[in-house]
């Protein structure tokens, strides 16, 4: 080891967290994923422990969404609209997990029944062996109604489920302790909102261990320099003890970039700016590889390409150097 | 390690003269070790004491500068290892390979093309600040024509790429005038290269290997010269990572001079995506320059677009200011749309109307600097503060009608807007790439 090293020491580390359960575990997965356990700055291995890399999840949805674009329309058009064969192909790209949006039970996108919406979860780990993270539709009141169902559902499963909220977390958090899920929380781009957060839903009795966060993601040349910063802050602050900023961290990379301008200007209209499609996949794929720079621990992707470049690009720096 | 304001005292002349602008020598020496006053200030300072103290009060990396006039890149001078700490100055320059094994109508048109990487996002001019020229050839001879053709078109600063002394002894002599940086001095070569740098007044960067073996380099050739840059030499993304965090921190808590200075990373994929989301994390930690051989603009604008978000200032929102602004030939007729005046958000809506071909007022709306959601959740961005801005800044009198147009994000405010103002309240599309579709349909008649 060289000599001009000045490393940080710090007192803490962030959780580790599984998600999935095999059969021994009381659930159906083939694989589970485990994330976190970070023990330095990202990716400074002469620092402190860096067990687990970041992992990729493809997100999929329980109807076709309409407002994606014609790229990644053409990528899933077999599958769009139908959450069994997309799981299935999003795990094939090489998905770590999936992350499946329950779009269909908002109140204006058919206002599936939670019954409904836990017959799609059921279905969707029937058809594949990674570990899943179930998302709502964001209406508070449907939200409410949908978790517990699915939560009961998937008993054993250990899925992720979200998104909690700061006025929206109790049914949630209860959901998750009784049928032993992980919970996701998300606060708006906030710090202290973020631990407030956790405090409430720990203080509720769900442990610590079974929350990660989302910290609000912003997409490349849209407010990414907040995430990023509040990133850095957040780890620092966990890795200096903070228990209420330990959770690792979930970021809907797919959803913010695809609505970018960059992403989905066609090149006719920005000659100057290059072909759309190369230009989409990174415009998701430099948002994502910006933000492990943070310190995410899990990318919610859209396209298998940049999912692709990602998991390359994690691996690399999972590399433990000879300094 | 710092000075401080004693130690720096001690070496003044202690005759309280008042030259330097400070009411005593003392008041001086704590201006200087808070980094608030620079040594030149105080004339009478002794060479001995400039000697001592120079060091001490540098800044913690020093500024390197590439180029002249328009293509000048400024390098260093960072104070802060993150960005929420203060702020990023310098940011990243990109440079762009070009092999001297090009020749002819080939080497014309590289240079064709890489002139053409200069792009325009949200109202801002982005482009690459480097040609690389790498001497692939092995050959002296060839690569001091390469470097001259590309000096005679190229219109960025360059990096002249090659460890062989002869090679940089030819090429740099007739473009030392353009202050093009060389690459490079090492464990082998760095006596002969340095002085060579020296005798042409341009900077050179100082490959080593690893931190101890760069360090002990770098002290080499600083007591020479101290025009460089640094390159650790590790083409491996973690290990440059480590190596550029380390130096980064060693430098501005230990003041640790041999680190003191710009860092330059190459990245190694050769898939041009794989070899962005390399230098995306350079970018992230500290990079003065990147080199890669992308050469397309789609794979450019997102690191671009990285690098914009990276060294923007976290204490200032980029603000324009809230006013009415004209876009295209406005009539009485013209569409006024309403946005706040968060710069991101102003040109991201500029853009579009300017796109729609159909001329439009936008008022941007005084939100101190806050997005659409992010000011209507606090309250900025709701009815009552439009409805007062729009009265005041008088954009109804230059129109023949009373409506307005507002971001379909905030459909939620249009009723009371329209109750408090009496305005005809138009509901836009929820993205400002909606805007041209929502025009045409709108006011097909003022189609430009
Ligand atoms: C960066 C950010 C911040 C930054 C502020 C950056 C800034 N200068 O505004 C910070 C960290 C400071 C911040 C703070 C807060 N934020 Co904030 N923030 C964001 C974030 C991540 C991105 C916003 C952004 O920059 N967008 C880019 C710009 C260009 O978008 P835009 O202004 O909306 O413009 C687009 C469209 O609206 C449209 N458009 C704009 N004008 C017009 C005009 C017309 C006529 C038309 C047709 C279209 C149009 O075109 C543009 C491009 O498509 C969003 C979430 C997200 N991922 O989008 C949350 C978000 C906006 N924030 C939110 C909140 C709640 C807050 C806080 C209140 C929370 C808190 N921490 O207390 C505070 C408020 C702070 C305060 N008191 O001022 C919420 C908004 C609430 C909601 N919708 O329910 C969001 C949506 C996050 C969330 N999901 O909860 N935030
Ligand atoms: S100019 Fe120099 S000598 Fe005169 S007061 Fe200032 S520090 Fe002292």
């Amino acid at each position: 080891m060289a000599t001009n090293i000045l490393k940080e020491k710090y007192s803490s580390k962030i959780n580790t967290v599984t998600i999935g359960a095999t059969k021994e575990q009381g659930g159906t997965r083939t694989s589970t994923v485990t994330v976190g356990g970070d023990a330095s700055a990202p990716f400074l291995h002469y620092e402190g422990e860096i067990p687990l890399k970041p992992v990729a999840a493809l997100e999929i949805q329980d109807i076709a969404p309409t407002d994606w674009d014609p790229i990644l329309q053409k990528v899933y058009a077999e599958v769009s609209g139908d959450p069994v064969t997309w799981a299935k192909k999003a795990v094939e790209f090489g998905a770590d997990l999936i992350y499946l949006k329950l779009a269909g039970s908002h109140p204006d996108n058919g206002d599936k029944s939670p019954e409904e919406c836990a017959k799609i979860v059921k279905d969707v780990l029937a058809a594949v062996g990674v570990p899943l993270i179930v998302v709502g539709s964001g209406v508070e009141e449907k939200d409410n109604a949908v978790w517990p169902v699915v939560a009961e559902a998937a008993a054993g499963e250990n899925l992720v489920i979200g998104s909690a909220q700061q006025e929206k977390y109790k049914s949630l958090a209860a959901a998750c302790m009784v049928y032993k899920h992980k919970l996701l929380a998300l606060s708006p781009l906030d710090i202290n909102i973020c631990k407030q957060l956790n405090i409430l839903i720990t203080e509720m009795g769900l442990p610590a261990e079974s929350i990660l966060i989302d910290p609000s993601t912003a997409a490349l040349g849209y407010g990414i320099e907040y995430t990023y910063s509040i990133l850095e802050r957040g780890r620092l602050g966990a890795l200096q003890g903070d228990k209420m900023l330990a959770m690792p961290v979930l970021l809907q990379i797919g959803y913010e970039a695809w609505r970018s301008k960059e992403a989905i200007a066609p090149e006719e209209d920005f000659p100057n700016w290059g072909n759309q499609e190369e230009r989409a996949i990174l415009w998701e794929a430099v948002t994502a590889a910006g933000l492990l720079q943070g310190g995410a621990n899990i990318a919610v992707l859209r396209h298998p390409e940049s999912l692709r470049l990602l998991k390359k690009n994690s691996e690399e720096l999972m590399v433990k150097p000879e300094l | 390690m710092a000075l401080t304001g004693l130690d720096i005292f001690k070496q003044l002349p202690k005759t309280n003269c008042k030259d330097c602008g400070s009411p005593t020598c003392l008041a001086f020496a704590m201006a200087l070790a808070n980094g608030k006053a620079s040594l030149d200030q105080c004339p009478h300072v002794s060479e001995a004491a400039k000697e001592n103290l120079g060091a001490a009060s540098a800044p913690p990396v020093r500024t390197v500068k590439v180029g002249v006039g328009e293509q000048e890149i400024v390098m260093g001078d960072e104070t802060v290892l993150f960005r929420h700490d203060k702020t990023f100055y310098h940011e990243t320059a990109v440079a762009v390979q070009v092999s001297d094994t090009l020749s002819g109508a080939e080497l014309d048109a590289k240079i064709e093309k890489i002139n053409g990487l200069v792009l325009e996002r949200v109202g801002q001019k982005v482009a690459i600040n480097l040609v690389a020229i790498t001497n692939c050839s092995g050959n002296a001879a060839t690569f001091k024509a390469a470097v001259e053709a590309v000096a005679a078109k190229a219109q960025f600063a360059l990096l002249l790429v090659s460890e062989d002394v002869a090679a940089l002894e030819a090429a740099l002599p007739a473009v030392a005038a353009k202050k093009p940086l060389i690459y490079a001095a090492t464990a082998e070569n760095w006596e002969k290269v340095v002085a060579l740098a020296k005798a042409n007044n341009v900077p050179v960067v100082v490959k080593g290997n690893g931190l101890d073996d760069t360090a002990a380099l770098v002290e080499k050739v600083a007591a020479q010269y101290k025009e460089l840059v640094i390159d650790f030499g590790s083409r491996q993304q973690a290990k440059t990572l480590a190596e550029h965090v380390n130096a980064r921190r060693l430098a501005i808590k230990k003041k640790f001079r041999p680190f003191g200075y710009p860092m330059l990373a190459w990245t190694s994929a050769t898939d041009p995506k794989e070899e962005i989301l390399e230098a995306t994390t350079y970018v992230a930690k500290y990079a003065s320059i990147v080199v890669v051989k992308a050469d397309e603009k789609h794979h450019l604008l997102p690191l671009f677009a990285w690098r914009m978000n990276i060294y923007t200032d976290p204490q200032k929102p980029m603000a324009v200011k809230a006013t009415i602004y004209e876009i295209g030939e406005v009539t009485p007729d013209s569409p006024v749309y309403i946005c706040t005046n968060f710069a991101l958000t102003y040109f991201a809506v500029e853009g579009e109307v300017s796109a729609s071909k159909i001329p439009g007022y936008i008022v941007a709306v005084d939100t101190d600097g806050a997005s659409v959601l992010t000011a209507w959740a606090a309250g900025k961005f709701v009815a009552e503060p439009i409805y007062e801005f729009v009265k005041d800044c008088g954009v109804l009198d230059k129109v023949n009608h009373n409506s307005i147009v507002i971001p379909g994000h905030v459909a939620i405010i249009s009723g009371k807007l329209k109750e408090k103002s009496g305005y005809d309240v138009i509901v836009g599309p929820q993205e400002a790439a909606g805007i041209p579709a929502f025009a045409k349909a709108r006011y097909p008649q003022l189609m430009k």
